[in-house]
Order: C-alpha cells, then structure tokens, then sequence
C-alpha cells in the first residue's frame, strides 16, 4: 500500500506508462471530495452535535441532579461521545457505496491506502467539531468543576480517543458498508473494539473532574490510548486493502 | 499485439453462476460489442475486465496484465461507463470531474475541455441532483475518458441521452483517428461496449460477442453477423 511511485508497465504492454498519483495527493483530494460532501449535505457533524447535546439534557433530567463530577462524569462524557460517534461512523462509506465512489477509486492508479488515511482524518475532523460543541454543552448542562482548568489534559486525552475512534470506526465502517445490515453491522462491530478506549478515556479524565482536581491524569491511561491508537493504526492500515477487493 | 485475451472465465455470485466459460481475444484498437439479454452476464464481464471483479475460473489478460495478479498495472489505463456514473451527487459537475482529475493525476485544464466538450460548461457550476439523467450521463461520459484510456468499457453508454447528445458524446467515446472519431490520442483506442441495439452497434464491432444466461452463445466477426443471429439471443 505505500507504493506511490509509478509502477512499470509489464514489459509484454505497449502503449505509455501508468504513473500513479502520489499518496498523499490522493489523500488530499478524498479528503478536500469528504469535506465538500458534508458541507453540502451535513448529514453527520449537525447529527452528532445534536445527539450529544440531547443525551446530556436527558442525563441532566434523568440524574435528578444539578451537576455531576469525578467517575460519573467521566464516563457520561466518554459514553455520549462514542454514541454520537457511532451516527458519523455509520455514515462514512455511505456515499461511496450508493453513488459508486467505490469504483471510481479502485478504477485509479491509486494507493488504496490513501482511502483509509484520507477517511480516518475526515472522521477526526468530525469527532474535533463533534466535542468542539458537546464539552461546553456538557460543561454547562451536567460538569460540576469548572472546566478550564481541566482542559489542557482533557484536550490531549479526547485527542488520543478521537484517534482510536476515527481508526476503529473507519475500519469497520469499510467493513460493514458494503453488507445488507450495515446500520446495525457497524455500531455492532464498533462498540466492543470502543470498549478500552472508553476505560483508557474515562480514567484518564475522571481526576480532572473533581473539586480538587489532580494537575494531570495518570499516565499510564494516555499510554494505553496512545498504544491502542498505535496497534489499531497498523492493523487497519495492513486490512484495509483488502476491505476494498471484491 | 492482443488487448484482451479471456479463456475460460467463469464468475459467480454466491451460488448463481454469472459468467461461465466465456473465451475471446481482442486486437489492440478493435472494438468488440457484447449483446445479450437482462442478467446475461455482459455487466459482469465488463466489470472484471476493469479489474473491479475477480475471476472465480479461468484467465484473464487486459492491456498485456493478467488478472486479478496485475490488476495494478491495468489500473489508470481503463475508463469505464457503467450504469452508475460514478459520480456523487452533491458536488458539482466541474468538481466531480475534478475529484476524479485529481485521482488519475490529469491537470486542471482537462476538466474545462470535457465540460465544453459534452456541452456543460454551462452547468458546471450545480450540483449533479439538479441536473437530468442525460446531463448526468454526458458528465459520466467525461468522468470516463477524462485520463484517456487505453481501453473503454461502456455499458449501454446512450441510455438517458437524447440524439442531440449522442451525438455530441460520440468523438469522445468513438475508437479513435483512425476510425474516424477523434480522441486526443493518436492511437486507436480498445472499446467494449455492451448494446442492446444490433441495429446501431453492430456496425461499430470488429468482433460481436452474445452471451445468453451467463453463457457464450456467439462469438464472431461482425462482418459475419446478421441482425437476426442477435435477436435469437433475446428470444
């Protein structure tokens, strides 16, 4: 997958060599065609941003509580997020599959890895505009501490997270997309694989959100993300060509 | 020097065999046309030719590279038009074309000349779902040849476009100069198209190929082909 220089033309051909395009041009045109889509049809990032902020208005009702702190906290935050993540992971391939954006790419002299790249960082960007909304919004309807001194770590640890989300996601949204029960494959797939960045997440943010909140969150949660993040980054890369063969 | 060289394909899909033991040779240049009722296997094939279906049996060499082993190498040199236009509907005609510009490494000045080329300069501008099903297929036709390929695989290429239009995207889809239809290159260029319309389109084949359920029923010159061998297919 990292051949991004022009292959030779078998010797036994005529006609002019095939160059291909080099991988990260083809990223950038994926990502620059995603960004274009979403904006047109905001079909994901108004859905997830939504979705966020009414789950915390059901928890701010259903806790019967003015606010909450430390685990409790943590975890609403972590849960809410990788919830309303899941409404963008289904949706990735979906235009691809149905207009045939599929083809067209593998018709390219391309490397397909520039697809898993190219869809990984477009769900990133979703999840950053996602939480750009659903912190303050939880901050304001459920957090108990203040949130400003609790967001430089908070930051590097949704950071971690989101790239464990966008990897995992695109992996199994490549997966699910092209079978019959995607809506229901994908989440399916995705939530057990969620699981540990859920734990790694929660952990880490939980002492932020106390009253007398520790300066860091301990850092063998940010390695476990950061290595969950490493792991998964590699097995999906190493999967995803075959994800897109018949 | 052959085009294509196909011996003893078979595809399935799941159970249901969609092509089985179909064998043909094409000439670099010639222009075969496959006829053949719904469900004969004529999309099937012309997928695997364009490397986005593996044979399940048999050999298949397109543009001197067997496949699915050289798939890579047959990448970029093929331009297909199928039933879908490959195209996403909330981008505009000129960023479709593009997207795609981007993906086969073809500069920006192309875009422009397709675009003036199947009459759409025009329209460029709005995004494909307000646009008709023939304006969306002469935009599907510039996706096509947008990188100029070797090989063309056209599925039913006319369906949603008027005379007017047919006419206007036949130099772009035609076999080349030497055939008398312009392309950019000097070469004449490999054509499978699947037709339903013996009338038309025999007289473009160099070779005829009919399948019926999945199966070789006729392959031939099309010098040697009535239009009534073509109709026994359908019956």
């Amino acid at each position: 997958m990292s051949g991004v220089q022009a292959p030779e033309r078998p010797a036994q051909s005529t006609g002019s060599p095939v160059q291909t395009v080099g991988l990260w041009r083809t990223v950038g045109a994926l990502l620059r065609k995603e960004l274009l889509v979403e904006l047109r049809t905001l079909e994901s990032v108004p859905g997830m941003s939504l979705f966020a902020v009414t789950t915390f208005v059901v928890f701010h009702f259903a806790l019967n509580r003015g606010s909450v702190e430390g685990d409790l906290a943590a975890g609403i935050l972590w849960v809410t997020l990788l919830f309303a993540a899941i409404l963008g992971v289904n949706r990735l391939f979906v235009a691809d599959a149905d207009q045939g954006g599929f083809d067209a790419f593998l018709l390219a002299p391309v490397d397909r890895g520039a697809m898993f790249i190219a869809k990984t960082l477009t769900l990133l960007a979703f999840l950053v505009v996602l939480e750009l909304v659903a912190v303050p919004a939880f901050a304001l309807l459920l957090l108990g501490t203040p949130l400003g001194p609790a967001l430089p770590w908070l930051i590097v640890t949704l950071a971690l997270g989101d790239i464990g989300v966008a990897v995992i996601g695109t992996l199994v949204a490549a997966m699910a997309v092209r079978t019959r029960a995607r809506d229901l494959l994908g989440p399916l797939l995705a939530l057990p694989l969620f699981v540990p960045i859920v734990i790694g997440g929660a952990r880490a943010v939980s002492p932020l959100f106390v009253q007398s909140h520790v300066p860091a969150p301990a850092a063998r949660w940010l390695l476990t993300l950061g290595l969950y993040d490493l792991v998964f980054g590699l097995i999906a890369y190493a999967l995803f060509d075959f994800l897109l063969e018949d | 020097m052959a085009a294509l060289e196909v011996e003893g394909l078979t595809r399935h899909y799941g159970e249901r065999e969609a092509l089985g033991d179909v064998s043909l040779s094409l000439a670099e240049g010639q222009t075969l046309v496959v006829f053949g009722p719904n469900g004969a296997g004529k999309t099937t094939l012309l997928r695997v030719l364009a490397t986005l279906l593996r044979p399940h049996a048999g050999s298949v060499r397109v543009l001197g590279s067997s496949l699915p082993e050289e798939a890579w190498a047959v990448r970029g040199r093929v331009g297909m038009l199928g039933h879908e236009p490959l195209l996403y509907r909330e981008l505009t005609a000129r960023e479709n074309l593009r997207f795609h510009a981007r993906l086969h490494g073809v500069g920006e000045e192309r875009v422009q000349e397709l675009l003036d080329a199947v009459a759409m300069g025009a329209r460029a501008n709005e995004p494909l779902r307000t646009l008709s099903r023939g304006m969306v297929q002469r935009v599907a036709v510039a996706r096509a040849v947008l990188h100029d390929p070797e090989l063309l695989l056209l599925d039913e290429p006319h369906s949603n476009l008027d005379p007017a239009a047919i006419e206007l995207v036949a130099p772009l889809i035609g076999a080349g100069s030497d055939g008398g239809e312009e392309t950019r290159s000097p070469r004449r260029r490999t054509r499978v198209i699947c037709s339903h319309d013996p009338g038309g389109d025999i007289a473009r084949a160099d070779v005829v190929l009919g399948l019926r359920a999945g199966r070789q029923a006729l392959l031939r010159a099309a010098a040697d082909v009535e239009v009534e061998e073509i109709a026994e297919l359908y019956r």
